[in-house]
């Protein structure tokens, strides 16, 4: 039973998930880019977004990156550089936890003033409701994992020899459950909440992150558009 | 030199009566969706007043428009591209208006003024349009109208505060005057330099400036960045909106519907070619007074073979340079001086321009024996009810001596003619002292006070059956999306009749008179 379980949850699930992430993304940006907008609604409520906003966009970025790092440099190439294990563990912690901690105060600000602004709450769409919970459901877990299952529980789980594993062998295609099956249980659920965004992220306002107006820093102030050439500036 | 062609609008606030007709047509056209109740792509203030939005002319607040540098280079004033990354200024505006500069849009409770008969006079109570919930009103569009008010708004009036103390409070002297506003299509325009996305952007054939619904991301900095606070943010579909100049029906060569609907007459649509190179140059004009003059160096004369050889080169078409040498707003911007730019001070090249109103001034000398000493009206504009400098802030970047000569020039113009109807003497020689002659002020007269149709606008029809359709240029997500819209019957009808045949002429004729859309 173990072992099904194991199979569903650490091979199939991550697959669908990254897959509706995967291919929902390009055919929202080929299909419905028209649609896709940053949402704000800093016309309708500023103090508490100023807080909130600037704390989870900058939390969550470093965040990602974090999880990045975690993820794709595997231990043998920390070992080549000779940091040792605690250096890197503790060097983590504080990081990762800085940056948990400022995207959490940021979540729990936005989404109080989410449900309890009467104008923010009522042109909220169901999805952004979704959004504003699961992500403070995933911090929740997240930092939960970090810095009180791994610290205090089992001081002698080590994520980067078994969940960072598995998580490579999804990008080759040859995830191995069993590896998963040796991670604690928050870390576990952490996890799945965060494929869960993943799958969701190109049907809500989430897909806002890929369009970054990078392009702004280098183009000309004035543009200008003739008639029949759309979206060309010149 | 690079010509380029811009459509642009004269409005005459001395013929304003403040009717508001250009905005209620206006809304009825373009924002009578939900998530743009607020949404006013024109608008008629009272001046001396706050404004719409509250105080906009406060760019130490708003931080619109463009300053110059320290090295006297142009810069946004809500900060370069540099500033706006490293505060990262994409996740919080600091300087975005909040809905409340503007108003909470409502509507009233009238169902219970349809209930059962009850022992009190049934009320209809403002409901929120956003919450649906009752609400108390204590702001709103045009709160301050005729000087509603005005022991506030006075004060709170960016425009009065160089003017002398005493005008302000002394309700015997006071003044006030309309202001109607719309986008100014500028030719440096400061919400298109703003838009991280590169969703706004001026028509190259025309100048209008326009945000593609298509692209907009709902980054905000063009609400900031415009000086005018005319580009708003829709909380129905989270995108930019604006005045779009009436692009479909420009095109058709008709005016916008503002202009079409005007009572008073008071607006002028032109083409007015101008040297792009040229731009950037002038807007780094560190004089504020001189900005005015900078961009009136920016226009060009139709009629000179060179410009017009040049115009042909760089791929304006003939109609166009044909309408831009019977241009209204180049006879009265350029060849006769009389209509400015609103703050040019913004550095944005504004091209919606204004005539300085006169009046009250006129009962000073058009009473009995005032045609007798015409030199009266230049002792008389120095005392005028509306101050000469609170023009001069609003239309000249203070400078006083240009809307002076203006006043002079309509002045004297009003005094020729009236002696001219009245079969009284006139000495021509005093329309030599303010730049005028004969013929020179009965053409002004026909075009300000008779106005006909054809005389105001004089507009190009776009060449668009050359090249792809401009309409779809636009995008047009945000006016599609319109749910439970009051006018998607009318619109499909029209779809009906235009399919059957009708040219959109007639379909306009039958569909829009008298301001509103019918069936």
């Amino acid at each position: 039973m173990d072992n099904v379980w194991g199979y569903i949850l650490w091979v199939i699930f991550p697959y669908v998930a990254l897959g509706s992430f995967f291919f929902g993304t390009i055919i929202r940006l080929a299909l419905y880019g028209g649609n896709i907008t940053a949402k704000s609604s800093e016309l309708l409520e500023k103090k508490q977004l100023m807080i909130g906003s600037i704390l989870f966009h900058i939390g969550i970025i470093f965040v990602f990156f974090g999880h990045v790092v975690g993820i794709f440099i595997p231990k043998s190439f920390t070992d080549f550089l000779g940091i040792p294990n605690e250096v890197y563990h503790i060097g983590a912690l504080v990081m990762g936890g800085t940056a948990g901690f400022m995207a959490l105060a940021g979540m729990i600000i936005l989404s109080y003033r989410r449900f309890s602004n009467k104008r923010v709450f009522k042109t909220s769409s169901f999805s952004d409701l979704v959004v504003n919970v699961s992500f403070l459901i995933v911090i929740v877990l997240g930092l939960s994992a970090s810095l009180i299952e791994g610290t205090v529980f089992h001081p002698e789980f080590n994520y980067r020899l078994n969940l960072s594993v598995w998580a490579r062998q999804l990008f080759y295609f040859h995830p191995n459950y069993h590896l998963m099956l040796q991670v604690p249980i928050v870390f576990r659920i952490h996890v799945i909440c965060g494929l869960l965004i993943f799958a969701f992220f190109p049907y809500t306002r989430l897909v806002h992150a890929l369009t970054l107006p990078w392009q702004y820093i280098f183009r000309r102030p004035i543009v200008y558009r003739k008639k029949g050439l759309r979206g060309r500036s010149k | 030199m690079k010509v380029k062609a811009q459509i642009s609008m004269v409005l005459n606030l001395d013929k304003c009566i403040g009717c508001h007709t250009c905005s209620v047509t206006c809304k009825q056209t373009w924002t009578n969706r939900p998530g743009a109740e607020y949404m006013w792509f024109n608008n008629v203030e009272t001046r001396p007043g706050v404004g719409y939005p509250k105080k906009w002319e406060d760019e130490s607040h708003y931080k619109g428009g463009w300053k110059l540098n320290r090295k006297g280079k142009l810069e946004l004033r809500a900060g370069s591209k540099l500033n706006k990354v490293a505060l990262a200024k994409i996740f919080y505006n600091p300087d975005m208006p909040n809905l409340d500069d503007y108003y909470e849009p409502w509507t009233y409770d009238y169902q219970t003024l349809f209930g059962k008969e009850s022992k009190h006079q049934p009320v209809a109570r403002a409901k929120s349009q956003i919450t649906g919930e009752y609400m108390d009103l204590t702001n709103g569009p045009n709160w301050d109208d005729d000087l509603a008010g005005s022991d506030r708004s006075f004060g709170e009036d960016p425009n009065m505060q160089n003017i002398e103390s005493d005008i302000k409070g002394n309700f015997e002297r006071t003044f006030m005057m309309y202001l109607p506003r719309l986008c100014e299509h500028c030719l440096n325009a400061a919400c298109v330099a703003s838009c991280p996305s590169g969703a706004m952007y001026k028509r190259d054939e025309d100048g209008i400036v326009l945000v593609d619904q298509e692209r907009c991301r709902g980054w905000r900095f063009c609400m900031t960045g415009c000086p005018y606070k005319k580009v708003y943010f829709n909380w129905n579909t989270n995108k930019a909106e604006k005045c779009t100049f009436c692009y479909p029906r420009i095109e058709e060569g008709l005016p916008t519907v503002c202009s079409e609907t005007c009572v008073g007459r008071i607006r002028y649509i032109g083409v007015i070619l101008y040297d792009a190179d040229r731009v950037a140059e002038a807007c780094e004009e560190p004089d504020d007074t001189k900005l005015y003059e900078a961009q009136l160096g920016l226009f060009l004369d139709p009629n000179d073979p060179e410009v017009v050889e040049q115009a042909l080169a760089d791929g304006v078409d003939m109609e166009t340079i044909r309408c831009a040498q019977k241009s209204p707003i180049y006879k009265m911007a350029v060849e006769q001086k009389i209509a400015f730019p609103l703050h040019p001070e913004y550095r944005t090249m504004p091209m919606v321009w204004y005539v300085p109103p006169l009046s009250p001034i006129m009962n000073y000398f058009e009473g009995k024996n005032s045609i007798k000493y015409p030199e009266m009206i230049f002792p008389a504009i120095n005392e005028m009810r509306i101050p000469v400098e609170y023009l001069a802030n609003l239309l000249s970047g203070g400078n006083t001596e240009v809307i002076k000569n203006a006043l002079y020039k309509l002045a004297m113009m009003r005094l020729y003619m009236r002696a001219k109807t009245s079969g009284k003497d006139f000495d021509p020689a005093k329309l030599d002292r303010v730049g005028l002659t004969e013929d020179s002020a009965t053409s002004l007269y026909r075009l300000l006070a008779i106005a006909k149709y054809e005389d105001r606008f004089v507009i190009p029809k776009s060449k668009k059956e050359k090249v792809a359709p401009v309409a779809e240029d636009q995008g047009g997500l945000g006016f599609e999306q319109c749910n439970g819209c009051a006018l998607a019957p009318v619109h499909g009808s029209m779809l009906r009749k235009a399919k059957a045949g009708e040219s959109t002429k007639d379909i306009y004729a039958e569909s829009f008179y008298g301001g509103i859309w019918r069936d």
